[in-house]
């Protein structure tokens, strides 16, 4: 069962700065045990643009599809046999990015 | 009541569950094992009356239940994926052995019960799936509309389903805080059927107490060495054996000090004094609802509420405090110190805990009942106010109602 896994931050309250090496760590642990299929940070919100292009002619919009104090700030993609697997390592990951995290299984 | 109805409404007490569970397992599929579950009962109570009960009627309902189900694969199947369910269909297995269809209600408490499920979604699943309520008489017992009753447990098994939540008995270290969970949940049942709120609602519903103390039974069955199992069945056994001398022939609440004590149940008091006991002789650190439940064992063990031995019931809040630090504990903490050391000691600490209670009823009215003491009649009567308009119960309006109205 594959789990899209994001890492949300806030902009009022960010997380701490210095997480990078405790996430190279984990996700070398989570390659070594079979759970990594893709991770990913993500820059900015300001970087998105969002197009609309059902209508007549595409619409480009700066900025990102919704504004809000909490955005997404990375993903991963885990490979995990239930939920209760997933959520275990999401407690872990939550602690290791000093962030929240939303854990969706994909369709 | 014919022996047949007699015999279904008994099998559906005992065997609902079961046959969920089973079929749970079997097919992977909440949905399908409750609707066939459904239909399994309905057919029973069409022929039972006329064919007469089967010797064994859980394995007859698990047996009927099973072949509604693969009926209803078979026709999904025609459908959509051929090959998929093609092996279950054929297989046609009698019933698993009783060890095993034990540990799939086990299993089944677990999947309603998960964290990761909103707790009115863990309520509302588990009184369905494992209590066998309909969706009507959750709803109603909510104070919810059908409609959205009936959305809440469809998203939950949907979500089960989309999200793979497992449907197993959790590993030995997540064990005791998943027990716990279930414990909340069964707790949260029970007291919205000891204290209904609603203005239009009976002030003491008794389908849902005896339902959470039925599937409280139910999981000391299967985990009996828990003591905090077996604590919450003791507290709601010395609780729901006042039930009969807690509401008034007028429909008002009557505190623990007037009750009258001859009109308790004797034997749920004795089973749950002897659970009490039982954790006692354990000699294991006791968690919350054995705290709570050796409080209402000293309550109960006294004849005439002058014989109330409170400095043993401070004790045991002062070791509930330790455990759980809510001001809920500590104003249930402070009525009991009022009998100990007097209204004016006992004022004081539930004043301290104005910021975190004032928008909840018992504050105002155990401040009223302080006050009212102590001879300010003017405090206590603004505090009454208070409490009654916070209250959401019908017959502790009654009470705070009549004991305002007293004040001279």
């Amino acid at each position: 069962m594959r789990y899209l896994v994001s890492v949300i931050d806030d902009k009022s309250n960010p997380g701490s700065t210095d997480r990078q090496p405790a996430i190279s760590v984990f996700n070398e642990r989570l390659i070594a045990e079979g759970y990594w299929v893709f991770a990913g940070g993500l820059a900015d919100t300001d970087a998105a643009t969002v197009i609309d292009n059902r209508g007549e002619q595409a619409i480009l919009t700066d900025g990102p599809f919704i504004e809000s104090k909490e955005y997404l700030a990375g993903v991963w993609v885990w490979e995990a046999p239930d939920l209760d697997m997933a959520l275990k390592l999401a407690t872990e990951a939550s602690k290791v990015c000093d962030r929240k995290i939303e854990v969706r299984p994909f369709q | 009541m014919s022996d047949a109805e007699e015999a279904i409404t008994r099998a559906h007490h005992e065997e609902w569950a079961r046959v969920v569970a089973t079929l749970t397992r079997r097919f992977g599929d909440l949905d399908i094992a409750e609707e066939a579950a459904g239909e399994a009962f309905a057919i029973a109570v069409e022929r039972w009356p006329a064919d007469g009960v089967p010797p064994n009627p859980g394995g007859w309902l698990t047996t009927t239940a099973n072949r509604k189900a693969i009926d209803r694969l078979r026709r999904e199947t025609k459908r959509d994926d051929r090959h998929k369910e093609a092996q279950m269909l054929y297989d046609d297995n009698p019933p698993e052995p009783l060890g095993a269809i034990d540990d799939d209600r086990l299993r089944l408490i677990f999947t309603c019960c998960h964290p990761a499920l909103a707790m009115e979604t863990r309520v509302a699943l588990t009184l369905r799936m494992v209590g066998g309520l309909t969706v009507p008489e959750i709803a109603r017992a909510f104070l919810v509309q059908e409609t959205a009753m009936s959305q809440r447990i469809t998203r939950a098994k949907a979500k089960i389903k989309a999200a793979r939540i497992p449907y197993r008995v959790p590993s030995a270290e997540d064990l005791p805080g998943r027990v716990s969970g279930v414990l909340a949940v069964l707790f949260l049942v029970f007291n919205e059927g000891y204290l209904a709120t609603g203005p239009d609602t009976d002030p003491v519903r008794h389908e849902l107490t005896a339902e959470a103390i039925r599937l409280t039974r139910l999981i000391r069955a299967l985990v009996p060495g828990n003591g905090e199992v077996a604590g919450l069945l003791a507290l709601m056994l010395l609780t729901e054996a006042r039930r009969p001398a807690r509401v008034s022939a007028t429909g008002e609440l009557v505190t623990l000090g007037e009750q009258d004590r001859g009109a308790w149940d004797a034997a749920m008091i004795a089973e749950g004094h002897r659970l009490v006991r039982e954790r006692l002789a354990a000699g294991v650190a006791p968690g919350r609802y054995q705290i709570l439940a050796a409080i209402n064992a000293v309550h109960t063990f006294a004849h005439d509420v002058r014989d109330t031995d409170w400095s043993q019931i401070v004790a045991l809040y002062n070791q509930l405090v330790r455990l759980d630090s809510s001001a809920i504990v500590a104003l249930n903490r402070a009525i009991a110190v009022a009998e100990l050391d007097g209204a004016e000691v006992a004022l004081a600490a539930v004043d301290r805990l104005e910021d975190r209670l004032a928008g909840y009823h018992a504050y105002h009215a155990t401040r009223a009942d302080l006050l009212r003491r102590l001879g300010r009649s003017q405090d206590s009567r603004t505090a009454y106010d208070k409490a009654i308009e916070l209250a959401g119960n019908t017959a502790e309006t009654a009470h705070l109602t009549r004991r305002r109205d007293q004040l001279a």
